[in-house]
């Protein structure tokens, strides 16, 4: 078991012996085992291991997708697993901003509804829906987009557009599960850029990825294998935590 | 509230993504709408102007009509009204007037005779007073009157549809027709009815004075009469009933066990009957259509539960930017309420349009119209079948596990 991360204020995220089964056949799979991890407010984390390894996992029961079968969870020091589906859905609402490897972007949708539609579920008024939509979209450098559809958009673009839906609502966690994976490296290098650039404002990142040269970017990088953690390493750098 | 239009936004554009199948899938509710539009407004249309026709004899008139149980006719006994029984009813019932015989000459069609042309008309001999019904009457020339009536002329009303057959000129009167053997003038010519049905043509009439009528239907058996009345106040209906009852009864020798072998007729009775006929039938058509709108709502749910597993991984993405269970169910059923709706409106302006083409074809329907409650039904209940068709899919969507949705290839 690795060491438990120190952080100086409490953590924004804590999970506490985090474990979780599966039934597959006949077998039970044990995804998680006993996994402990506390994330601090902009921390830029990555979770890193080979495929079949739990990082997937955990990233769903972090960003409230999937629930554990034992553990407890604290977020923004609330207790995850007594929320029913309903209060679940406002957390990821609220607090998460997912970003996933195939954009998953609304494809009936232009930009800027896309952007918009995380605020449908929280009774912002329209007007204001748009405001912010336009904003974030401008942030990600797209603000001459907003009436393009995804499949008018470039790969890179349509990851931005899914950034600008991450951030609209200004989650506590931004949670990008592979980010990169279907870019070609020059796109990806600007993706990270953002990364990184939204990290120096303040977000929280926790990246997911199989890729070392990905992983690098982030501060701290935790790796998982066969469902625990088996490293937890921290890059020396002024500045960070 | 804001939520509910969202969702309905959502709905409206998942509709509008996929135009054609919206369209293919709410066939049934087009159909079904528009067969029930169709049907209920030619039906209500031929009820209203069958009624008002009836009404035009008054709602205090009275038709009796010779009547024979099926064993009595079996046994070769025909019953008869004769003028006897006429001049009795005037004479010994109080409280009516215009009390008329109507004598059918040749009731399925009696030879008519102009120059080298020849036809078969209607033939009906009656008293003056049978144009104060209301529903005929000249519009050229006259009807019977009492001095034709008293001398026995032989003078004839005729219809317009007569005219034409004849080949007679636009005013007729003062030519000469040939029935029975006998020149009849030409006095008057009736107004226009139009067609019943689309086959039997009301304008195909011509009326003699009665008492030409019985001359001519000679002596040996007493003419077969239909008589019509009408009683001063509408309140003495039963009454009058009961003593015409008692007068022909002690007339025509019956025995109390024997039963009447005539029958009284009032038109509001007539009209009842007929609304119950077409409440009836408007029933049955109701069903059959409920039926059809049944198959038209399994139509759309079958289509939205395909459609639910098409765009798994999109109410995945949905629910990861926070939609919850209700969201995803109030979307979905939304979208079966406007689909049921868009078919309900497309098959409301069809039926009606079908409707009114009907009218346009058949004259004698010209009244076709589309009752409000027709509409107002035909809403609800395709509103009721979509939400309730609706509910399976929602739910199959709303119950998606985001985690799977969103791996859902």
């Amino acid at each position: 078991m690795s060491a438990l991360p120190i952080a100086d204020t409490a953590p924004l995220l804590e999970l506490r012996g985090i474990t979780k089964r599966y039934r597959m056949g006949d077998s039970n799979v044990h995804a998680l085992q006993e996994v402990d991890l506390a994330i601090a407010r902009n921390e830029y984390v990555a979770f890193i291991g080979p495929s079949g390894s739990g990082k997937t996992t955990l990233m769903n029961i972090v960003g409230c997708l999937d629930r554990p079968s034992g553990g407890r969870y604290f977020l923004n020091g609330k207790n995850v697993e007594e929320l029913d589906d309903t209060q679940l859905a406002r957390i990821r609402n609220r607090e998460i901003g997912f970003v996933f490897q195939n954009f998953n972007l609304l494809g009936r949708a232009d930009a800027l509804h896309n952007v918009m539609q995380p605020l449908v579920y929280r009774g912002t008024p329209l007007r204001e829906r748009r405001r912010l939509a336009t904003e974030a979209l401008q942030r990600v450098g797209l603000g001459q987009r907003l009436d393009h559809l995804p499949n008018q958009l470039s790969g890179g673009q349509r990851q931005r557009v899914a950034i600008a839906r991450a951030l609209v609502g200004s989650p506590s966690i931004l949670l990008a599960d592979e980010p990169t994976g279907n870019l070609d490296s020059s796109t990806a290098q600007e993706i990270m850029a953002m990364f990184a650039a939204l990290h120096s404002a303040g977000n929280t990142i926790v990246l997911v990825t199989h890729d070392a040269e990905v992983a690098a970017h982030a501060h701290r990088t935790i790796t998982l294998r066969d469902g625990r953690v088996i490293a937890d390493s921290r890059r020396a750098e002024p500045g960070t935590t | 509230m804001m939520q509910l239009l969202e969702a309905a936004r959502a709905a409206w554009n998942a509709i509008r993504a996929h135009l054609l199948r919206a369209a293919l899938t709410v066939l049934g509710m087009v159909i079904g709408v528009a067969a029930v539009i169709v049907v209920v407004a030619v039906l209500h249309g031929f009820a209203h102007t069958i009624t008002s026709q009836f009404k035009s004899l008054g709602s205090n008139g009275l038709i009796i009509v010779p009547y024979e149980t099926q064993r009595a006719e079996l046994a070769g006994i025909q019953a008869r009204l004769t003028p006897g029984d006429l001049i009795a009813i005037r004479r010994q019932v109080r409280g009516i007037q215009d009390v008329v015989p109507v004598l059918p000459m040749a009731r399925f069609g009696g030879s008519v005779r102009f120059g080298n042309h020849s036809t078969d008309s209607s033939i009906t001999a009656t008293t003056p007073a049978f144009a104060r019904g209301g529903v005929q009457y000249p519009v050229q020339g006259r009807f019977i009157v009492p001095g034709d009536d008293a001398t026995r002329r032989p003078v004839a009303v005729i219809g317009d549809a007569v005219i034409k057959n004849l080949g007679l000129p636009d005013h007729p009167d003062g030519h000469y027709v040939q029935m029975f053997g006998t020149w009849f003038k030409v006095v008057g010519v009736l107004n226009k009815l139009g067609t019943l049905l689309g086959v039997l043509n009301q304008d195909n009439q011509i009326y003699i004075p009665f008492e030409t009528g019985v001359s001519l239907s000679g002596r040996s058996t007493p003419p077969d009469i239909i008589i019509q009345l009408q009683v001063s106040r509408a309140q003495a209906i039963a009454l009058v009933e009961a003593r015409i009852t008692r007068v022909l009864r002690e007339r025509h020798h019956l025995q109390p066990a024997q039963g009447n072998d005539f029958k009284i007729q009032s038109s509001g009775e007539l009209i009842k009957a007929l609304t119950k006929v077409f409440n009836i039938i408007t029933l049955v058509v109701a069903a059959i259509v409920g039926i059809a709108l049944l198959v038209g709502g399994v139509g759309i749910m079958n289509v939205l539960l395909v459609s639910v597993t098409e765009r798994t991984r999109e109410i995945g993405v949905l629910k990861s930017l926070g939609a919850t269970r209700g969201d995803i169910l109030l979307q979905f059923i939304l979208e079966a309420l406007l689909l049921s709706m868009l078919g309900a409106l497309i098959g409301l302006f069809l039926g009606w349009g079908l409707s009114t083409l009907v009218a346009h074809l058949v004259p004698a329907l010209a009244a076709a119209r589309v009752p409000a409650w027709i509409v107002a039904l035909a809403l609800g209940f395709t509103a009721a079948v979509g939400l309730i068709f609706g509910i399976a899919p929602a739910a199959k969507a709303a119950a998606l596990d985001p985690i799977d949705a969103l791996r859902y290839e």
